[in-house]
């Protein structure tokens, strides 16, 4: 397992379409125009929904898991069949498909094959939003506690919503109109980017369209999908262009298409594209490599975690990201300013410009608490009080 | 101030044929049944308080029967409001249109007047009429059974025929009636061979009683059948190995197109000799005289996915498409017809992908066409508003003369506009419900282009009004 630093995510290969609005959620449709053959996806729905995956001894990551997904490639290039396809007859068999036994998950990512691998679509990211730094301080300073010392930041855990949580989600992903070629899609809920997915074939994604809602969304998307009010269309507008002619009328046309997919690059996506990435390798599929990636955790800022799975050149075929909430990007961006400075509290506090007590309250208010000792807490206290 | 009032009314009346033309009540694919009841419900009441004479004449439009005796609930329910020459306009109305209306639809709509507690004496007076005027009431006794029940009930009337009292309200057991069909209900209770000689929806409920098998059941009662019956039991007959034949040429052109729309592609490819005959003769039954005389016409058909329509309403935005199609085939001299897929084989269209209509609208205006076309449920959403930028542009700079008519024809009501969805102020835009009444929507929606005259409205709906009756008339 490797960590690179400084990665950017690139959408090569992925044409914008034209965006539909449903109440607070604008779809942005992402084409591609040669689909990749040699690396398919597959959903599996799991019966129960609460799976709990040892992650290595003693430590283990319990969530809501309603879906995974199988990937399947081949080593020469040629095409892949989706996982599940079989060949039958067209008579009415008297026995079901064969089908895949349900067990509870052992891994987040599991090889099922030689050229198949099974992992939980998010939590791979959001596991690594979780292990973020897990083992807790690298240095016994005095002020850190004894739990905090012995077992880190555990138990950790984070909230978020499942789709059908999300008002109006659900009613948008039914009367989206799926392109053809159609590869992925950009959610936005009230014009905030709250997912991108994408996946290697069109095939793949009219079959996962729905899985959406299946997946989580912060609270901050949450938030906005209950109380925004409907976002309006980015009409086309040939006011501005001169037209003397058909033709004319036919490149004004091209220019609004293009327009388009500039602004949506470049704006509406821009906290996603334009961010840094630290990238962790998972798995290696062939010529394809799973990974999941967090960002530089900037406060008040837009930060995805996701996971992706590109190809030698890479090109994405896969992504699947997550939008933090406000208060998740807080908590990632101290964990890793303590990190920095090994975990030692005056130091980090001089890098926030802060002081020290208002660091240790701050530490409190994102939930670490625990990690610090009890004296030196109501110290922190009793200094902020008196001030 | 008089003028403007007078906009508002044409306007609210050309708002509401659109939405009596399309609306039906149930769920579309963007809103749910109980939206659409909701909105359609506010509009009726609007419009009778309003323009009671214009409602009312909305009768004699080609509105759906679901509209149809929602006004005459409404009408009836209000008759305390109406002058004494409207009750008389509307009392004419009103027979004229239950005499056209399907009996099943009349039966519901007197279902629901009494839970409504209607009972004035003009209703039963109507009531009585409709119930004389009906051909044989054996047959409305054994098919219509609760219906005529709750109707003779309500309205105080003594049966037409002198079985009819027995049958429907003696509980006890009974003689042998002299009505051959009277009696082969009675019968069919306990003799399997009497329920063919009763109508297919009665026998149904018998042949389940005596666990008759589905296929046999279906093979004799066949000739039982009424026309539409036959059509849509054909496949699920096949299914069980009868044979249930129809003459498909006869059929109606949107039902055919429905029909069709309903058959794998690998149906339709087998029979597609059989299935375009079909269509292309229902088409020129339609088109009737007006056939080739329309000229250049270009067509932009919507076969994007919210063609499906919904659950309840399976396809029908994209059976009114290539009914249309059909039509326009056989109206127009030189025809092209341009799908938002970019399909070019009709009879096997599909809802699928987005909705260019803006595209498509550039294409067909590259024909150079007399007539432009355009059905659709008006959400043009790649790029969304594309279509009306570009028939702002070409009526305002490329084709200011108006050499090409442009009509949008729109199979869907849109629960929360009240109307159906227009794609641009400068084109007409119109409800269609079967493309059979294309020639004459496209007529009327003349009325929708541009500032519509009050007075011309009126005088076009009374014109309509006593063409409608005096055809009531002369039958």
């Amino acid at each position: 397992m490797t960590t690179t630093p400084a990665f950017r995510l690139d959408l090569a290969g992925l044409d914008t379409r034209p965006a539909q609005v449903w109440g607070g959620v604008r779809l942005v449709p992402l084409v591609r125009a040669e689909p990749l053959t040699d690396l398919r996806l597959h959903q599996e729905l799991y019966e129960t929904e609460y799976a709990s995956v040892p992650v290595e001894r003693r430590t283990s990551y319990t969530s809501y898991i309603p879906h995974g997904f199988v990937a399947d490639w081949t080593r020469d290039g040629t095409a892949a069949a989706a996982y599940g396809t079989q060949l039958a007859s067209t008579q009415p068999a008297d026995t079901l498909p064969e089908r895949v036994r349900l067990q509870p998950p052992r891994r987040m990512a599991k090889r099922e094959g030689r050229t198949r691998l099974r992992f939980l679509p998010l939590h791979l990211a959001l596991e690594g939003y979780l292990a973020l730094h897990f083992g807790g301080p690298t240095v016994a300073w005095e002020q850190w506690s004894q739990q905090a010392l012995r077992r880190g930041l555990s138990p950790r855990a984070e909230e978020a919503y499942s789709g059908d949580q999300v008002r109006g989600l659900a009613d948008a992903l039914r009367v989206f109109e799926i392109h053809p070629g159609q590869c992925g899609v950009a959610v936005y809920v009230a014009d905030a980017l709250a997912a991108a997915f994408v996946v290697p074939h069109p095939d793949d994604y009219r079959s996962l369209h729905r899985s959406l809602l299946l997946d989580l969304y912060g609270e901050l998307i949450h938030h906005y999908g209950t109380l925004s009010a409907p976002v309006p269309d980015f009409r086309a507008d040939l006011r501005s262009a001169p037209v003397r002619t058909l033709a004319d009328l036919r490149a004004a046309v091209d220019e609004q298409e293009r327009a388009w997919a500039r602004f949506h690059g470049t704006t509406m996506a821009a906290g996603l594209l334009d961010a840094d990435y630290r990238r962790r390798t998972v798995h290696r599929l062939g010529r394809f490599t799973l990974a999941r990636f967090v960002p530089d955790f900037r406060p008040k800022q837009e930060n995805h975690i996701g996971e992706a799975i590109t190809d030698d050149t890479g090109r994405i075929a896969y992504l699947k990201t997550f939008r933090l909430s406000e208060s998740q990007v807080r908590r990632g961006h101290l964990l890793d300013r303590l990190a920095a400075h090994d975990w030692h509290l005056g130091r980090t506090a001089a890098a926030l410009d802060l002081t020290e007590p208002q660091l240790g309250l701050r530490l409190e208010a994102a939930g670490f608490g625990h990690l610090l000792r009890q004296d030196i807490l109501d110290h922190y206290r009793k200094k902020a009080d008196g001030r | 101030m008089e003028a403007y009032a007078d906009l508002i009314a044409a306007d609210d009346v050309l708002l509401f044929v659109n939405a009596a033309i399309t609306a039906t009540g149930q769920r579309e694919f963007h809103s749910t049944a109980a939206e659409q009841q909701l909105s359609l419900d506010f509009l009726h009441e609007y419009m009778r308080v309003n323009y009671r004479g214009l409602y009312a004449a909305a009768l004699a439009l080609d509105i759906n029967d679901h509209n149809a005796t929602l006004i005459v609930r409404h009408l009836l329910e209000s008759t305390r409001e109406a002058t004494a020459e409207q009750r008389h306009t509307e009392g004419r109305l009103i027979a004229r249109r239950l005499a056209l209306l399907p009996p099943q639809r009349v039966y519901k709509l007197i279902g629901e007047l009494r839970r409504r507690k209607v009972n004035n004496r003009r209703t039963r007076a109507i009531l009585r009429d409709w119930l004389a005027a009906r051909p044989d009431q054996t047959l409305d006794a054994v098919k219509y059974r609760a219906g005529l029940k709750r109707a003779l009930r309500h309205a105080h009337l003594r049966p037409g025929h002198e079985e009819v009292g027995g049958f429907l309200f003696a509980s006890a057991a009974r003689a042998p009636y002299r009505s051959p069909l009277l009696d082969a209900w009675r019968r069919a209770h306990y003799e399997q061979s009497a329920l063919y000689d009763l109508p297919y929806t009665v026998a149904e409920g018998f042949a389940q009683r005596h666990g008759i098998p589905r296929g046999a059941f279906l093979e004799r009662i066949a000739p039982r059948m009424t026309s539409l019956e036959r059509l849509r039991l054909q496949e699920s007959a096949r299914g069980h190995g009868a044979a249930v034949t129809t003459d498909l040429t006869r059929m109606p052109l949107t039902r055919l197109a429905s029909y069709v729309l309903g058959l794998p592609a690998a149906d339709r490819l087998a029979r597609r000799a059989e299935l375009t005959e079909a269509l292309r003769a229902a088409a020129r039954r339609a088109a009737g005289a007006q056939a080739g005389s329309w000229g250049r016409v270009a067509a932009v058909l919507d076969d994007s996915f919210s063609a499906y329509g919904s659950g309840v309403k399976r396809r029908r935005p994209l059976a009114a498409a290539l009914a249309c199609h059909y039509l326009l085939e056989a109206l127009a001299a030189d025809y092209t017809a341009l799908w938002t897929t970019g399909r070019t084989d009709a009879l096997l269209a599909h809802p699928y992908g987005p909705t260019p209509l803006g595209r498509r609208i550039l294409d067909a205006l590259d024909t150079a066409p007399q007539r432009l076309l355009i059905v659709s449920d008006g959400w043009d959403n790649a790029p969304p508003g594309l279509a009306a930028e570009v028939l702002r542009v070409w009526r305002t700079r490329l084709d200011p003369e108006r050499r090409t008519s442009i009509v949008h024809l729109n199979p869907v009501y849109d629960a929360d506009g009240f109307d159906v969805r227009r794609l641009a102020p400068t084109v007409p835009t119109a409800g269609l419900r079967d493309a059979e009444d294309l020639p004459a929507l496209v007529e009327f929606a003349q009325f929708a282009e541009g500032r519509t005259d009050l007075g011309e409205l009126t005088s076009h709906l009374a014109a309509r009004t006593e063409r409608f009756l005096a055809a009531g008339e002369a039958r």
